[in-house]
């Protein structure tokens, strides 16, 4: 069965969660690849998303972060510092799902600026609920397009947490969550060096080239010694995909 | 003292918001109370400092509007569309008139509300560390835990001069109830000096009372209680209409110039009267567009003792 590179893409997220977690869900296709592993095989996996709602079981594709879909049916309803204080910040989130106009080297996240804070050459929407994702979740998932102004060495802005500069300085800081564990592009899938954080290109998608990933890179990328081709999708995923999608809002044409 | 809290929403800006106030207008995605936001453009009122986590299209209005010299928040975007037009040409080119901004993340925005509405003058969490929003935001600081010793970030109690929130009904007291997504409606009402209430419906007394765990903010907290029906759209109110995406990305085209931004002001904000007046401008079809099947909750029995 054919697919696009961003099928591929939200199929390989999907394929990160595991059954029984609890995720932290954001809108776009972070929510997708939810919906999918919750179709597939995360059955019993929990989506929380920011504005409060636990538990969802929306009936059609949301379009914002707050939903009414997401409400009707759902298991708990909250406020917003219940759902940042109490499940996020208390630890309850297993894994949490970023996107980011640029992401680094050691996975710090760009949301708020491009360019200078006080005279940007982009203003960008800001941190949301970000910061706090990346810094309380037990770990971090991102999923971006792979792009070289998306991917520079350092971020012009650190609005949400990863390694910082390494993970030492993360552990200094004694944050409650683990950090970042992959990002999935539409290239490739990257994860994180076990002593030093930095970013480490692990699997390739099918008919992708290394140095295409490279190009595609701010800096010098480091290769997995095991790199592996990312298993393709079946057709059952690519069927409920195209479902929760149906117009291809989020997954394009 | 009922019949002095319901008034018009033109008598509740008129009486409670005035030039220079801090202004904070709650609901996240949820019950945004944008027919407040169009009375206070045509109000003209000046110099708000404008607070909400996402400023979304009502801030944008007011921004656009002259409303505003200083914005407060955590994400400024146009919910799964794209940037918020009006308030970037304000922070960037300043046009109408420049504005400050002074930015959190979500849950630092909601702690400030919280310690606000506990009178504690600041709030500790365990976020904001590492990152560089306490770099260009003074306010964000760090403190010494007493019984650990270890550091951590607070942020400074907000208590904003008015709050409005919108919410699905309310007796005639301003007894308010929300259900759906209750964002940080309690808090904010509970923070500020006046709130102003806006509801779908005022209902009768026995009905809160059949259902008090659904009260969100009780009467003595509100000083305004408005009879508003659709005074969240393009927002959205939980079983009695949905959020009008199309307007969301209508927006974005509409907000792109200058031109056709206040012309839009002309037609949808000063030129109606009143939210009944845009309601009916907004037309059956879309109202009817808007409308979602019905999905009850099971009733609960409190018990009679």
């Amino acid at each position: 069965m054919e697919y696009t590179r961003t099928e591929l893409m939200t199929i390989t997220a999907a394929r990160e969660l595991r059954d029984k977690e609890v995720v932290f869900v954001g809108i776009g296709l972070p929510n997708l690849a939810a919906n999918l592993a919750k179709r597939t095989s995360a059955p019993n996996l929990i989506m929380i998303y920011e504005a409060g709602v636990v538990g969802a079981n929306p009936s059609r594709l949301p379009l914002s972060i707050g939903d009414p879909c997401l409400v009707s049916g759902a298991r708990s309803v909250c406020s917003m510092f219940e759902v940042f204080g109490l499940y996020l910040q208390a630890g309850r989130i297993d894994v949490g799902f970023l996107e980011g106009a640029q992401i680094d080297r050691y996975g710090n996240i760009n949301s708020t600026v491009i360019g200078n804070y006080q005279t940007p050459k982009v203003r960008l929407p800001g941190s949301g609920g970000a910061c706090e994702i990346a810094s309380l979740a037990k770990r971090i998932l991102m999923i971006t397009t792979h792009e070289k102004r998306k991917f520079p060495e350092r971020v012009d802005f650190v609005t949400s947490p990863g390694f910082l500069r390494g993970r030492k300085e993360r552990a200094c800081l004694k944050l409650e969550g683990g950090g970042p564990e992959a990002v999935i592009t539409d290239l490739g899938v990257m994860k994180f060096d076990e002593e030093t954080g930095e970013m480490i290109l692990t699997s390739v998608h099918q008919g992708v080239k290394v140095e295409e990933i490279q190009q595609n890179t701010g800096w010098d990328l480091k290769i997995s010694k095991d790199l592996k081709t990312t298993e393709e999708p079946s057709e059952e995923d690519l069927l409920i995909l195209r479902q929760l999608d149906p117009q291809r809002i989020y997954l394009g044409k | 003292m009922a019949a002095e809290k319901l008034m018009s929403m033109s008598e509740a800006i008129n009486k409670f918001v005035h030039d220079g106030n801090v202004l904070y207008m709650a609901g996240f995605t949820h019950l945004i109370p944008h027919s407040a936001g169009h009375e206070i453009i045509r109000q003209k009122i000046r110099n708000l400092t404008l607070c909400r986590p996402t400023p979304d299209i009502v801030f944008d209005q007011m921004i656009a509007a002259g409303c505003g010299k200083k914005v407060v928040f955590s994400w400024a975007g146009n919910p799964g569309v794209g940037p918020l037009r009006a308030f970037r040409r304000a922070v960037e080119k300043g046009y109408p008139n420049s504005i400050e901004i002074e930015e959190y993340s979500h849950f630092s925005m909601i702690c400030r509300i919280l310690a606000g509405a506990l009178h504690l003058p600041f709030f500790p969490l365990k976020s904001l560390r590492g990152v560089d929003l306490p770099k260009s935001n003074p306010n964000i600081r760090t403190i010494i835990c007493p019984y650990s010793g270890q550091e951590i970030s607070v942020v400074p109690s907000l208590n904003p001069d008015v709050s409005i929130i919108h919410a699905q009904r309310a007796d005639e007291n301003g007894n308010v109830q929300v259900w759906g997504i209750i964002g940080d409606h309690r808090e904010a009402a509970f923070a500020s000096k006046k709130v102003i209430v806006s509801v779908e419906e005022v209902v009768d007394d026995y009905v809160i009372r059949s259902d008090p765990n659904k009260t969100l903010i009780p009467d003595f907290i509100v000083d305004a209680l408005v009879e508003d029906p659709w005074a969240a759209h393009p927002s959205y109110a939980q079983g009695y209409y949905d959020r009008d995406n199309e307007f969301y990305i209508e927006w974005d085209k509409i907000s792109m110039e200058i031109d056709t931004l206040e012309k839009y002001l002309e037609e949808w904000v000063y030129g109606v009267e009143n939210r009944v007046e845009y309601v009916k401008k907004l037309g059956a079809e879309k109202l009817m567009k808007l409308k979602p099947k019905s999905f009850y909750s099971v009733t609960a029995n409190y018990g009679r003792y």
